[in-house]
């Protein structure tokens, strides 16, 4: 039957050495999410824009580049990272670099796209407008455009970070210690597969959900507003 | 960089036989996981929008939770977590007959199953109420009105989406290889493993998984054209 205990013996090591990343070895589900879902975001803010931009010669790589990536799967995207990455370098990269790097360039692409869908959203007289009123391109961008985008674009830009979130257990593949590596070393010593691999769904349906029931009230404070 | 490139590595030797093996069982597992997919979307979809609240919480229950944890996860707890629980005459049979495989495709299958049941819910509620409410005025009952109105025409309502959702499954068969079921990626890694020649290895696979995308997406335009409902689809803000 269930035999809770496991958990109960490693839960330290499960959570604070595989979900937070504090502990002897190098790794951790938050801190590789996090800047993970922050840097992955802004170089999808320029990727969405390159997409939209008018000449061809910076609209044709990104949307090269967005394709690419949504073609391809993110294994393979940490694999070519693990591999070619120490050969570019010409120095060792330690998983959580190669991770990181994997991680932000190939969710760029995603956030590109709900980028573009979002400025796109925005009405076209408001460029007018604020043409209208003297703004440079650039201000129009900064002060009008991306900040109605930016609201428009919150459900998917969530939907998109929760993916993400679930997506770095894959960085236990090349070996970093997130959560799911560490259940896996627990197992390794106590052979409790259906509790551990069940606790951290667990843990892992925590984070998420709780992420969705926010985005959802989030999103109805705003539409109010 | 002083990398000298050896593309004859893809065919020579064992590569060529291994990376067709590995398409072939991608695409295996990947058919077998989206009809199971399809069955529990279109059920639990389905289920989500029905007038009755004990079925609607055990479908809400499948798709918040199977869908809200990582794909590796399922992977390692389909297969490493349940078949000890099973009764022992059907753990040998799985074991002889690629354990793997099964528990790789039911994680697949539940966990696409849970997405596109969202895929499908949305399609429903598309569909204006009074479909519903005249199909039951026409003496259909809640099961009838179901099969013969509100699913067929959500079915036609959510090509686009469900198309998009398909090619995630098809992504997300490389995990897996995880639990060495020998799909493409891990076909991939094998050749890696046996040449040494990284770039070469993932390179095939690289480009075999984008054909395999953009040939679908093509298939699928054109069936979507072919079913979609004249007047219904706006298609809003298609690009």
């Amino acid at each position: 039957m269930l035999d809770l205990k496991v958990i109960g013996l490693n839960f330290k090591f499960l959570i604070v050495q595989g979900f937070l990343g504090i502990g002897g070895f190098a790794g951790g589900t938050l801190r590789l999410a996090v800047p993970a879902i922050v840097l992955g975001f802004l170089l999808g803010i320029f990727i969405g824009l390159a997409r939209l931009a008018n000449p061809r010669w910076i609209r044709g790589p990104a949307t090269v580049y967005v394709e690419f990536f949504r073609g391809v799967p993110l294994i393979m995207v940490i694999f070519w990272f693990w591999f070619i990455l120490p050969q570019l370098l010409r120095l060792p990269i330690p998983e959580y670099g190669v991770a990181l790097t994997a991680f932000v360039i190939f969710e760029a692409a995603y956030f590109g796209e709900i980028v573009r869908a979002g400025v796109q959203s925005v009405p076209r007289g408001q460029v007018e407008a604020a043409t209208a009123v003297g703004l440079t391109g650039r201000q129009t961008m900064s002060f009008v455009v991306l900040p109605q985008a930016l609201r428009n674009m919150i459900p998917s830009l969530v939907t998109q970070i929760i993916v993400l979130f679930k997506d770095t257990s894959l960085a236990s593949i090349i070996g970093y210690v997130d959560l799911t590596k560490a259940a896996q070393i627990v197992n390794n010593r106590e052979i409790r597969p259906f509790e551990l691999y069940l606790f951290i769904a667990v843990v892992y349906w925590i984070c998420t959900y709780s992420m969705s029931r926010f985005a959802r009230r989030l999103e109805r404070r705003l539409s109010h507003a | 960089m002083t990398y000298q490139f050896q593309w004859n590595v893809l065919w020579s030797g064992q590569s060529g036989g291994w990376l067709l093996q590995g398409v072939l069982t991608t695409l295996g597992i990947s058919a077998l996981a989206w009809l199971l997919a399809v069955a529990l979307g279109i059920l639990s979809g389905a289920l989500r929008t029905v007038p009755f609240a004990p079925l609607r919480a055990i479908a809400t229950f499948y798709v918040e939770f199977f869908r809200n944890v990582p794909l590796l996860v399922w992977m390692f707890f389909w297969y490493f977590g349940v078949p000890p629980l099973l009764p022992r005459g059907i753990q040998d049979w799985l074991f002889n007959h690629g354990a793997e495989f099964w528990a790789g495709m039911f994680a697949l299958g539940v966990y696409h199953g849970a997405r596109m049941s969202e895929v499908i819910r949305s399609g429903i509620q598309s569909i204006p109420r009074t479909q519903f409410e005249a199909s039951v005025a026409m003496g259909l009952t809640v099961f009838q009105a179901y099969r013969l109105v509100i699913v067929p025409i959500a079915l036609r309502l959510i090509v686009p989406p469900a198309t998009s959702e398909s090619l995630n499954l098809l992504k997300n068969s490389s995990v897996a290889l995880t639990i060495s079921v020998a799909e493409l990626t891990f076909q991939t890694r094998q050749i890696e493993t046996y040449t040494a020649r990284a770039i070469e290895a993932l390179t095939a696979g690289t480009l075999i998984y984008l054909v395999l995308c953009v040939s679908i997406a093509t298939i699928m335009a054109r069936v979507e054209r072919r079913f979609a409902i004249p007047g219904l689809i706006a298609r809003v803000g298609a690009g």
